[in-house]
């Protein structure tokens, strides 16, 4: 049943939210120690906002848009009083004293928040394999990753532990694991949803976005969550989120434009899977066939955005993550000196890929090498958002696959650090401009699991991305 | 000249210390100030001097995971007031982090501003026409504050420490002066008038016992007249005026010292130890952190119009060295003197009182002997004008006029009213003359003293007369009209 579908029963009275509720907890019982899509089920706080959800439908009153819908929420998240770990050690039974803003207004549109989901330390991964807690499983494969970092997120939508769920992407932490996982994950425009709240991986790229089973759904919570807040100095003053406005206009006339150098054309980045290069080729037949007009365009600095992100992302979060020192909460492990405290707390609460990106991070920023790497990558970033204003002169929205390949084995590249960072090249560059972007299933590869394809709109055209999402999903025989 | 001028031109003036033959002094000063908003720079919380312990924090501030800073627009516009108030160009600009880890800074780098400050190129002309030039003032964020307990305080021995937040995220703006100065003085005095000028903008109460201006001098000497930047050491840790030139005088000689023994002082940050009376070595900055300063990214860029400059410029209430020029040329008074009114604020009432048409010097004096006070505001400037009037008319004695101001200082109202509950009454010639003649008839000895000593004798015997009829009086006779009276009968 879908979120849509639920709310609809949910206001109307046939269904009560904790009846809903109660299906999703049983599902959750039943499959999630082998997923382990959440870190924590926070059943009673769910069963509680649930019976505020039935007892506001039977007082008459209008519990919102999402009533009584259940929800997945990553754990870099702040929930009030209860745990949000960023599946890390260092902040192991912190208990923040706020909700983030996304929290507050998903509540407020009446959604049940079952738990708090798995994700790659600190969103630091492709694959969820970097949890302290262990790693996620694939429902549709558990031999397979779910894709990450938000893989509980995307993890438990696609087991039906929850027809919504929430994510961050940073470098394709939403839409890469709704690819693998076979669902609709979209990245928003950077600033359309709040960040206050979100525990920072990279400042300047990460955003908050929906993951659903349809794109009808996703659109739904995107317009609960989307607008301004001045809680976040980068969210964007009068944005105005019209996704479920936009569902049903249809590609005809759109102009549409294949990025060669993310789809496996001339001069493409490598490592792109046939399979899926060929189910992105069958994609923009599908839209063409409904109307819109099709060419191949080139965004030639679009190569270079994986180097780019790789600097600034690390750079921003090695400050970022420099307050988890051992002072003021989470694990401390005592020393002669602060400074050893310091070290101690920092080297016994962080995973290796946490540390390796502080490193380099660290590196990129120091006097000396600033401008050979950090100073270098922002102008990378300068030079993608100028290709990519270029090209949206000429076409209204691009095509590329959302990851090279479908979901891979588990451990297969945890000791290839180059292999998991390749997976993000499809979907960096909309980070380093701050362009919203979707994943849509569409067809399967060789070895049966989903591929997923991504749409490309210009800043502030987040319906532009479930316009076209949807006639995508329509093609693909998806649940529209 | 009446006295006060001699008694204050003493106690201010430098004891400058004469550098050793041959040496100068090269010091440039970066002062730190607390901006006078209602709240912290990043949050909402309070930004107030001695709350309880961590009583004005939030996620915010403490730098709790998930939180966001959201620039407060009152601390940017007091910072570009201050900044044209000192002449700056005020730029576009941008919010950096300054990365380093320290207990008392939660997020373990600072929010501060880095090669594109708020503020650049200005000047502050000194009260002798010195001119000290400004690199920059730009804005950032406080720290919190360690105690150390155990281990005689100090970080390395302490047994614990204690973090209290409730100044980290307090505005600062950060003052960097070129390295212009050349004379302790002149320290002195850009310190002094730094602060007149963060008071008279209300940019900062900029009070440096309580920590709202903290002052760093960057020290240096070198051969006179060689032009040459040498290694500088920055003190720190000076908590008054005077305590700056005890630190620079003890830092330079200590670097005279070095040299001249072929030796050379080594750039790190110093501390000054006001009972020692000396610098002590802290952090050498050599091994400094490297600060990997980068863009703020949660904040966006501070980028002002020109409407608001113009507003700002428009808004700029007179400088202390306007108002200094102002009060000299309604008053003639010595510079000592204007500066200690317009530091005192009270130049805008003495030229009020002057426009009255009463005695500037009169009103002068009245001000700056008898209204030293924290709190003069109930002081109008007709009352003061109804008040010297009174006292250049013979109807109150110094003293009288002395007392009544007070009374104005503490109630308000008018002279003439608190004169009469005091009873004071004007005396008249007549009846101190007959006084003057019985005390004469009843000390003919110090009389004849008065009348045919020498001039220590007159002196003391004057005094001596004087204080008798004051005291028969209770001290409301006009000590001139005493003077004139002693002197009319001693040669008549
Ligand atoms: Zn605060």
């Amino acid at each position: 049943m879908s979120a849509g579908a639920i709310a609809a029963a949910v206001r109307s009275g046939q269904r009560t939210a904790v009846d809903v509720l109660d299906e999703h907890l049983a599902r959750i019982s039943a499959r999630d120690e082998e997923i382990h899509a959440f870190n924590l089920v926070t059943a009673d706080e769910a069963r509680a906002q649930a019976e505020a959800v039935d007892a506001a439908v039977a007082a008459g009153d209008d519990p919102g848009p999402l009533a009584g819908v259940p929800l997945a929420l990553k754990d870099n998240m702040c929930t009030r009083g209860i745990p949000t770990t960023c599946s890390s050690k260092i902040l192991e039974g912190w208990r923040p004293p706020y909700d983030a803003t996304v929290v507050n207004r998903l509540r407020d549109a009446g959604a049940v928040v079952v738990g708090k989901t798995n994700l790659d330390e600190f969103a630091m991964g492709s694959s969820t394999e970097n949890s302290a807690f262990g790693p996620t499983r694939n429902p549709l494969d558990p031999t397979r990753v779910p894709g990450g970092s938000s893989g509980g997120s995307a993890a438990s939508v696609a087991a039906g532990f929850a027809p919504l769920a929430i994510g961050s992407d940073t470098g394709g932490s939403i839409r890469q694991p709704a690819a693998f996982c076979g669902i609709v994950g979209m990245k928003p425009t950077y600033g359309a949803v709040s960040r206050y709240g979100l525990i920072a991986f990279a400042s300047s790229l990460d955003q908050i976005g929906p993951f659903a089973t349809d794109v009808a759904d996703a659109a739904l919570m995107f317009d609960v969550i989307a607008g301004h807040d001045p809680l976040d100095s980068t969210s964007i003053a009068d944005f105005a989120p019209q996704a479920t406005a936009s569902l049903d206009r249809g590609v005809d006339g759109l102009r549409v434009g294949v990025v060669r150098e993310l789809s496996g054309g001339e001069g493409s980045v490598e490592g792109l899977s046939p399979d899926v290069v060929a189910r992105t080729g069958e994609a923009v037949e599908a839209l063409a066939a409904a109307g819109a007009t099709i060419s191949e365009v080139s965004v030639p600095s679009s190569t270079l955005g994986l180097s780019a992100y790789y600097l600034v992302a690390p750079a921003e979060a090695s400050s970022n993550l420099a307050r988890y020192d051992g002072v003021r909460y989470g694990l401390r492990v005592d020393a002669p000196t602060t400074g050893e405290m310091n070290t101690a707390s920092r080297t016994a609460g962080f995973g290796a890929e946490v540390k390796r990106r502080i490193m380099l991070g660290t590196y990129a920023l120091s006097a000396g090498y600033y401008d050979a790497f950090y100073g270098k990558a922002l102008k990378v970033r300068t030079m993608m958002m100028r290709d990519f204003a270029a090209v949206y002169e000429q076409v209204d929205v691009l095509i590329t696959p959302t990851a090279p390949t479908t979901a891979f084995p588990l451990g297969e590249r945890t000791t290839d650090p180059m292999a998991m960072y390749v997976n993000d090249v499809c979907t960096i560059p909309s980070n380093l401009t701050g362009h919203p972007a979707i994943s849509v299933p569409f067809g399967t590869g060789d070895d049966g699991l989903p591929v997923g394809v991504q749409v490309l709109a210009p800043a502030l055209d987040d319906g532009l991305t479930f316009q076209v999402g949807a006639v995508l999903e329509a093609a693909a025989g998806g649940a529209r | 000249m009446t006295d006060f001028h001699a008694a204050a031109a003493t106690a201010d003036t430098p004891i400058e210390p004469a550098l050793p033959e041959g040496w100068e002094l090269v010091v440039g000063l970066e002062v730190h100030v607390e901006l006078d908003t209602a709240t912290k720079l990043f949050c909402g919380c309070a930004n107030q001097f001695g709350s309880e312990p961590n009583t004005n924090v939030c996620p915010t501030c403490l730098g709790l995971p998930g939180s966001l800073p959201v620039m407060n627009g009152r601390a940017v516009e007091l910072a570009m007031i201050l900044g044209r108030a000192l002449g700056c160009t005020v730029n576009r600009s941008v919010m950096a982090r300054k990365n380093y880890f320290y207990p008392d800074m939660p997020k373990d780098f600072q929010t501060t501003q880095y090669d594109q400050p708020t503020n650049v190129d200005g000047r502050i002309v000194l009260g002798d026409g010195f001119v000290v030039g400004i690199e920059r003032a730009h804005i950032e964020e406080d720290t919190g504050k360690s105690t150390h307990i155990g281990g005689g305080g100090r970080i390395n021995d302490a047994l614990y420490s204690l973090v209290d937040y409730n100044r980290a995220g307090v505005p600062l703006v950060e003052i960097v002066s070129r390295p212009d100065v050349r004379t302790i003085e002149h320290a002195k005095a850009y310190v002094e008038e730094l602060r007149e000028i963060l008071i008279a903008t209300g940019v900062s109460d900029a009070r440096m016992e309580e920590g709202s201006m903290r002052v760093d001098a960057n020290v240096s000497v070198r051969p006179f007249g060689s032009g040459e930047l040498r290694t500088r050491c920055e003190i720190k840790n000076i908590n008054s005026v005077r305590s700056l030139g005890r630190a620079i005088e003890f830092e330079a000689q200590r670097h005279i010292d070095l040299w001249t023994s072929g030796d050379a002082p080594h750039q790190e940050t110093r501390h000054w130890d006001e009972e020692g009376g000396r610098t002590r070595s802290g952090r050498s900055k050599e091994d400094a952190d490297d600060y990997r300063y980068f863009q703020e990214p949660d904040l966006v860029p501070l980028e002002p119009t020109d409407e608001t400059i113009a507003a700002i410029d428009a808004a700029m209430p007179p400088l202390p060295s306007v108002r200094r020029t102002a009060l000299t040329d309604a008053t003639g008074a010595d510079p000592d003197t204007v500066g200690l009114l317009v530091a005192r604020g009270q130049d805008g009432l003495a030229l009020d009182a002057i426009a009255e048409g009463v005695d500037p010097d009169k009103v002068v004096t009245r001000l700056v002997n008898d209204l030293a006070v924290d709190d003069w505001s109930r002081v109008t400037a007709p009352a003061l004008a109804a008040l010297v009037r009174m006292e250049s008319a013979g109807d109150l004695s110094a003293t009288q006029a002395k007392q009544v101001l007070g009374d104005l200082a503490e109630k308000g109202g008018d002279p003439a009213a608190h004169a009469a509950e005091r009873g004071f009454e004007a005396m008249d010639t007549d009846e101190l003359e007959t006084l003057v003649d019985r005390l004469i008839a009843e000390h003919p000895d110090e009389w004849s003293r008065f009348t045919a000593g020498d001039d220590g004798d007159r002196k003391k015997m004057q005094g001596f007369f004087t204080g008798q009829i004051m005291k028969a009086t209770q001290g409301q006779a006009d000590g001139k009209a005493v003077a004139q009276i002693l002197g009319r009968k001693a040669s008549g």
